[in-house]
């Protein structure tokens, strides 16, 4: 058992790439992107992705509020009556997000001021409802943890593209680390709402670029 | 699992008893919730309660250099009370160092910035009558721009010994702090501008002016109720 | 001016703090409900409605919470209370006036759980406004949103005939449009200060 051939361990990548599980999971990183493709839940992506760490933060916390009630929704879904089904998902959601805001600020109270009043905010993240709705509801619990960490995932990719930017170009750093010698000067409107807006943008653009190249 | 399969089988279908069934299922789904969240609150308030005071705690002993120990007031209606008695009003840090004598006060104060309000704290010493420290605990200035009130040395340069002496009947500021532009600091009570951040670091200077001239005569008048503290207590 | 001042929390929350522009909050509704100036402001109106009746229930329920010491049920009991009422008062206005369902009701679903509208409650509650300011801060809000989308509206039905790189149209180009509309609107912050 222990000793695989290579042929053997080949076709386990082979079956790995092409098995429903790995698919759930990779879909919401690259081909359903909540961030650049499917365009959700920006007020998060736009608001809270000044610097790379908030980014990080607010992707972690919207992935474990997802993981949890995408979970608790597909335990549930032959219990939950159709017609009240939206309001229990909100219910469910909503606890996990308070749940969620006293762990981080269990973790750092200046993390939790500079997030404000975003991580409650999560609630309100049509990704998540979307998700429980559209998925959690219909699949087995293994399918909708994996489809909720693909999207958290992915969610979260989309943040730190953001981020990443806004911070290396309006503070000169990256996680708070320098990159640049001190007589860089910093572009603010980057961590301004502004930059929000434009950086996405920009992303946007990128994406529509390389799918025109690859389309001609 | 195949319990569970049985129970899905065995529950009713919609119709008559189905409102009954959608009522029990809120309930229940309200009651894991409420669990969990209850839970949570209590694992985790401790943990909260802890580091917001280790940040307050910190912010006081960087604008009072030197103290030891700290004890919490509040000044309401021209009185202070410790801070157990009184939930609202200004509140006040008195610090003292090692000895028990009474260092100087650290006063929470806040007012209106650039875009939001601007929460600080600063250090009063009370016998040369000066500010000597501040810190920024609240603030959505503009980065880069008015969150130079947090970091700019040049302006914190002006909280090492900003004048705030009152009167000899302790009723009004001798000098009111003004705020004048950069490079124009001649007195001792006056705050050297930031350039490119005019409203923020006036903000800070009225924020000053107002807690300094409301709080400083009250501190005076009962210096001797907080004066030095008993090595016992 | 004075911060608690009724005046300032209505400048403050429909320009200097435009829900959409500073806070990003709305945004949904702001990419795809502002290709027209008429949608554009009876959104706004329905938005505005809203808000006003959510601040009351959140002001309400903060109350509340506050007597039976439970903040922790505070999130939870705004979104539930605020996508209740706003579904009873639907049911009403349909009921009394089937004009204004019409004109408004399309829209009312879609903006219960909208982040703007929660947003609005949770930021009341920080700033620990009594209820005359949270009403006039939910206007203000509302009004701030209204002219943020219909601005919005009104050049994206001008650059309808513009000649755009085909790379640059659909969101990209509203969020361009939004990023330059959110540095305008940052002249309005100070206002007030003298």
């Amino acid at each position: 058992m222990s000793s695989m051939s290579d042929k053997e361990r080949l076709g386990f990548w082979e079956e790995l790439k092409s098995s429903p599980s790995t698919n759930e999971f990779l879909k919401g990183i690259w081909k359903d992107n909540p961030v650049f493709v499917q365009v959700l839940g920006m007020c998060p992506v736009l608001a809270v992705t000044n610097t790379a760490e908030n980014a990080l933060a607010m992707g972690l916390a919207t992935t474990f509020v997802l993981l949890m009630s995408n979970v608790l929704v597909s335990l549930l879904r032959n219990f939950i009556p159709k017609q009240v089904r939206i309001a229990s998902y909100i219910l469910i959601i909503a606890s996990f997000v308070t749940i969620v805001d006293y762990l981080i600020q269990s973790v750092s109270v200046e993390l939790h001021k500079s997030l404000g009043a975003f991580i409650s905010l999560i609630v309100v993240n049509c990704l998540i409802l979307s998700r429980a709705e559209a998925f959690a509801s219909k699949n087995t619990v293994k399918y909708s943890a994996l489809d909720a960490l693909g999207m958290g995932g992915g969610f979260l990719l989309g943040l730190l593209c953001l981020g990443a930017v806004r911070e290396i170009l309006g503070s000169g750093t990256l996680f708070s680390l320098q990159l640049f010698p001190s007589g860089f000067q910093e572009w603010i409107v980057m961590i301004l709402p502004a930059g929000g807006f434009f950086t996405l943008a920009g992303w946007l653009i990128l994406i529509n670029y390389t799918k025109e190249r690859k389309l001609s | 699992m195949a319990h569970d399969e049985q129970n899905i089988r065995s529950v009713p279908e919609p119709g008559s008893k189905g409102n009954v069934r959608m009522l029990f299922v809120m309930v229940a789904i309200g009651l894991i919730c409420a669990f969990l969240i209850v839970l949570t609150y209590e694992q985790t308030r401790p943990v909260i309660e802890r580091k917001q005071e280790e940040a307050l705690k910190k912010a006081i002993f960087r604008v009072l250099p030197g103290i030891k120990r700290t004890i919490s007031f509040v000044i309401a209606d021209g009185q202070i009370r410790p801070a157990t008695d009184a939930p609202d009003g200004v509140r006040v840090h008195a610090g003292y160092d090692d000895r028990g004598d009474l260092m100087g006060f650290a006063i929470e104060a806040s007012g209106q910035g650039y875009a939001d309000i601007i929460r600080l704290i600063y250090g009063y010493d009370h016998r040369s009558q000066k500010i000597i420290g501040i810190q920024v605990l609240e603030t959505k200035e503009t980065p880069g721009l008015g969150d130079r009130i947090e970091k700019d040395p040049a302006f914190l340069e002006n909280f090492r010994a900003l004048d705030v002496a009152v009167d000899s009947a302790n009723s009004k500021a001798l000098h009111p702090i003004e705020t004048v532009k950069n490079g124009k600091k001649t007195e001792d009570w006056q705050i050297e501008g930031i350039t490119g951040a005019t409203i923020s670091s006036r903000a800070v200077g009225d924020i000053l002016g107002t807690s300094s001239e409301s709080v400083l005569p009250v501190i005076r008048m009962n210096i001797s109720k907080v004066g030095h503290l008993n090595q016992e207590e | 001016m004075n911060t608690d001042s009724l005046g300032y929390i209505f400048i403050s929350a429909s320009l200097i703090n435009n829900f959409v522009l500073a806070y990003f909050l709305g945004i949904c509704p702001f990419l795809g409900v502002s290709g027209k100036i008429g949608t554009a402001s009876k959104m706004g109106a329905a938005v505005t409605f809203v808000m006003l009746i959510s601040s009351i229930c959140a002001y309400t329920i903060h109350y509340l919470l506050l007597r039976i010491n439970a903040p922790y049920l505070q999130l939870i009991s705004y979104i539930v209370v605020i996508a209740s009422t706003v579904q009873l008062v639907e049911m009403f206005i349909k009921k009394m006036s089937p004009a204004l369902f019409r004109a408004l009701g399309i829209f009312l679903p879609l903006i219960t759980t909208n982040c703007a509208i929660l947003g609005l409650a949770l930021f009341q509650t920080s700033k620990d406004y009594d209820m005359i300011q949270s009403v006039i801060y939910a206007l203000g809000a509302g009004t701030g949103f209204t002219l943020a989308l219909v601005l919005m509206a009104g050049l994206r039905e001008q650059l309808d005939l513009a000649d755009v790189p085909k790379l640059i149209k659909g969101t990209a180009l509203v969020l361009l449009v939004a990023g330059i509309l959110s540095l305008a609107f940052m002249g309005f912050s100070g206002l007030g200060n003298q």
